[in-house]
């Protein structure tokens, strides 16, 4: 097989695997936006629970898969606890008091983890079941870790998309996206809704942390900045949709992967090799806020935006 | 005969008066990382700064000595800030640590344009300070960056490497040493990655790259944590046991416990590797293991060495630190016996030392541990000391 076309396989795979990630971080996002009208930047910090979860729970079971079970449920109720305790009594106040409340909940959690966990970060070994290579096509070799983490993301977003678009909850959670008030007054228990939306959001985010601890390493505020691309995202595939959010975690990973990939060899064709390897890095990361501004200017409400 | 001593003794003991009179302490100020999983890092710093103060019964030439530990959280505007504190509010003598360039370099004014502190570096070495911005208030007791890429370079090329990958975070450290390794290695660089530091985490891209430009090796500089990271992915990529790593600040005593046999096999270049045969290291390792468990790192080593050459200085000035003159002078000899063995300053308060190879084995007790495998440069000097002005 051509080895560029081996290259640019692989890469799609990074971005697919990435992509997937940020989809399950997104998701439960754009739901607490859209859906309870919630701004909720602690959401990263749910992610690095779920981190934290899982490393304490795998040492202690010595089971990667036990300790994953038991670190979604640790978040889960979690979840629902910072709901019930916090969120509940935000949901009247305007935006401001939302990011204010939800700041003070990521010093809180990052604070606590140091407390508890101490401010060295911790390791989650890839299962050893999981830690070798597959190989897809003749020359094409991909962990197979990695190969997991898009095999769970692909099955959670099938599960999103049935629950969303098949199930009696699904469609509430599509009407409180879409109006609120509406289906408050149609008798649907919206109080109960929006702690389970939350709660399983929390755990999708968990997820997503604890997918992500054997690949980077479990750290305090490690969900601070890859939150900032979920709202990215959510922002262009529109707030409350889960299928723009899919669709904008996919674009969002490839992009970031080929940016990164193969802009410096882009860049070299009119640049320095040193002023292209520089600037290249930079650029990369700047690309998806470009994109997402010039959705804005084409779509303001995003690409599947129930309302602006 | 005795009367001569005493006479000598008290001419010593007048000469000493005034500083002794003024009661004054050695005021240190250290900053370091101790927060945040780097903070690895900023406790073995930490820890060896406490040694070297056992070792030297806590006083310098008499006088007490008082260290203030600052963590600049891996950022370089904290490390400015806390930098400002330990001159201006603290009014300390001396200003000690950096891990990191960047830091390094957003605090350097604060601290050497004061001109009352001395900043003794014991780890940072960026290219600037070496050259252009080099300056009489900076010493340092580590390398800088350059001067150890291009001894793996040179390593490069008796290996026999003909085509090479690099990859190293964007920033002012990562940019010197992937220079150091272009300046000496002579074969072919096929690609070159610069990662977003510190928040890029995943290197999936770029492995991918180096899996399809199949170089004969990949030299990576990837400090703390994530050198941990970069071993792991590598090793999830397939790459490790196929195409041979080497390595500068990558692989120490703070992250072998978490890189684990993922290390065994993989070269790194260093000033300084645990098992130098020389006295003061010998003393300084045994000490360490003794008190910590484990061994100590080379940022370990780097903050000894710098905590034992103020000291040598106050000792030369008999505790009268009022002439900073004087002190530089003193600083300048470098009059103290380095963990490393021979240690000189060069014109530009760099060490003129010697760079050895380093490979990862495991010791008698089975821990994983470094060893020196081969003196690659001897007496090196960094090549920006020629665009430095002081001479």
């Amino acid at each position: 097989m051509d080895p560029q076309l081996t290259l640019y396989l692989i890469q799609a795979l990074n971005g697919l695997q990435l992509g997937l990630l940020m989809f399950l971080l997104a998701a439960g996002l754009t739901l607490t936006f859209g859906i309870m009208d919630l701004v909720n930047l602690a959401h990263g910090s749910l992610y690095m629970m779920g981190a934290y979860f899982a490393a304490t729970f795998i040492s202690l079971t010595d089971s990667f898969l036990l300790g994953a079970l038991l670190a979604l449920i640790a978040s889960l109720v979690l979840g629902i606890a910072v709901e019930v305790i916090v969120m509940r009594r935000l949901y009247r106040r305007d935006h401001l008091d939302h990011v204010l409340a939800t700041f003070g909940l990521i010093l809180f959690f990052n604070e606590l983890v140091r407390a508890f966990w101490g401010p060295a970060g911790l390791t989650i070994a890839v299962p050893s079941w999981l830690a070798h290579s597959v190989q897809l096509m003749p020359g094409v070799i991909y962990s197979a870790y990695r190969l997991a983490i898009i095999a769970v993301g692909l099955l959670v977003a099938l599960f999103l998309a049935w629950l969303v678009t098949r199930t009696r909850t699904g469609m509430w959670i599509r009407a409180g996206a879409s109006n609120r008030t509406m289906i408050g007054a149609l008798g649907v228990n919206v109080q109960l809704l929006f702690t389970l939306v939350f709660g399983l959001g929390s755990v999708l985010a968990a997820l997503a942390g604890l997918m992500a601890a054997p690949i980077v390493t479990v750290q305090i505020g490690m969900g601070d900045n890859i939150l900032i691309l979920a709202f990215v995202i959510i922002v262009i595939g529109g707030i409350g949709s889960i299928k723009g959010a899919f669709i904008a975690a996919m674009t969002v990973g490839m992009i970031d992967t080929f940016g990164r990939a193969f802009l410096p060899e882009l860049l070299k064709l009119f640049l320095s090799n040193s002023a292209a390897s520089t600037a290249a890095p930079a650029l990369s990361s700047m690309m998806i806020y470009l994109l997402m501004a010039g959705i804005l200017v084409w779509r303001p409400t995003g690409l599947f935006g129930a309302r602006s | 005969m005795k009367i001569k001593m005493l006479a000598a003794a008290s001419a010593l003991a007048l000469l000493s008066a005034p500083a002794v009179a003024q009661d004054k302490a050695v005021k240190i100020g250290f900053i370091t990382t101790l927060s945040g999983p780097q903070a690895i890092i900023g406790n073995d710093m930490k820890n060896s700064v406490e040694l070297a103060l056992d070792h030297l019964g806590r006083k310098m030439g008499g006088l007490p000595v008082e260290v203030i530990y600052e963590d600049d959280s891996f950022k370089p505007d904290v490390g400015k800030q806390k930098s400002e504190k330990l001159v201006q509010q603290d009014k300390v003598n001396f200003v000690s640590g950096y891990i990191w360039s960047n830091v390094l370099l957003a605090s350097l004014k604060s601290v050497t344009d004061d001109g009352d502190t001395i900043l003794v570096g014991a780890n940072a070495g960026p290219s600037q300070i070496a050259g252009e911005l080099c300056n009489k208030n900076f010493f340092t007791t580590s390398w800088q960056n350059d001067q150890t890429t291009m001894a793996m370079g040179e390593k490069l090329n008796k290996a026999g490497v003909k085509k090479v990958y690099l990859m190293a975070p964007n920033y002012a450290a990562g940019k010197d040493m992937l220079a150091g390794v272009r300046r000496s290695y002579k074969g072919e660089v096929m690609g070159e990655d610069l990662t977003k530091w510190p928040d890029q985490l995943d290197f999936s891209a770029e492995l991918a790259k180096i899996q399809a430009a199949k170089p004969d090796a990949v030299f990576v500089f990837y400090p703390g944590a994530a050198g941990v990271q970069f071993l792991t992915q590598y090793s999830q990529a397939g790459l490790k046991g196929k195409i041979p790593l080497y390595t500068a600040f990558t692989i120490d005593a703070t992250t072998l416990p978490q890189q684990k046999d993922l290390a065994l096999g993989v070269l790194g270049a260093q000033t300084w590797v645990n098992d130098l045969p020389n006295d003061a290291n010998k003393k300084f390792v045994a000490d360490f293991k003794k008190k910590h468990g484990t061994y100590p790192s080379f940022y370990g080593q780097q903050s000894y060495d710098a905590i034992m050459l103020i000291n040598s200085a106050v000792v030369g000035l008999k505790g009268d630190l009022s002439n900073k003159d004087k002190i530089r002078a003193e600083l300048k000899k470098a009059n103290f016996t380095s963990t490393r063995g021979p240690f000189k300053f060069n014109t530009n308060n760099f060490p003129i030392q010697n760079v050895y190879i380093q490979e990862t084995v495991k010791d008698s007790d089975g821990n994983l541990t470094l060893k020196t495998v081969e003196t690659i440069m001897t007496d090196f000097k960094d090549p920006y000391h020629e665009k430095c002005p002081m001479k």
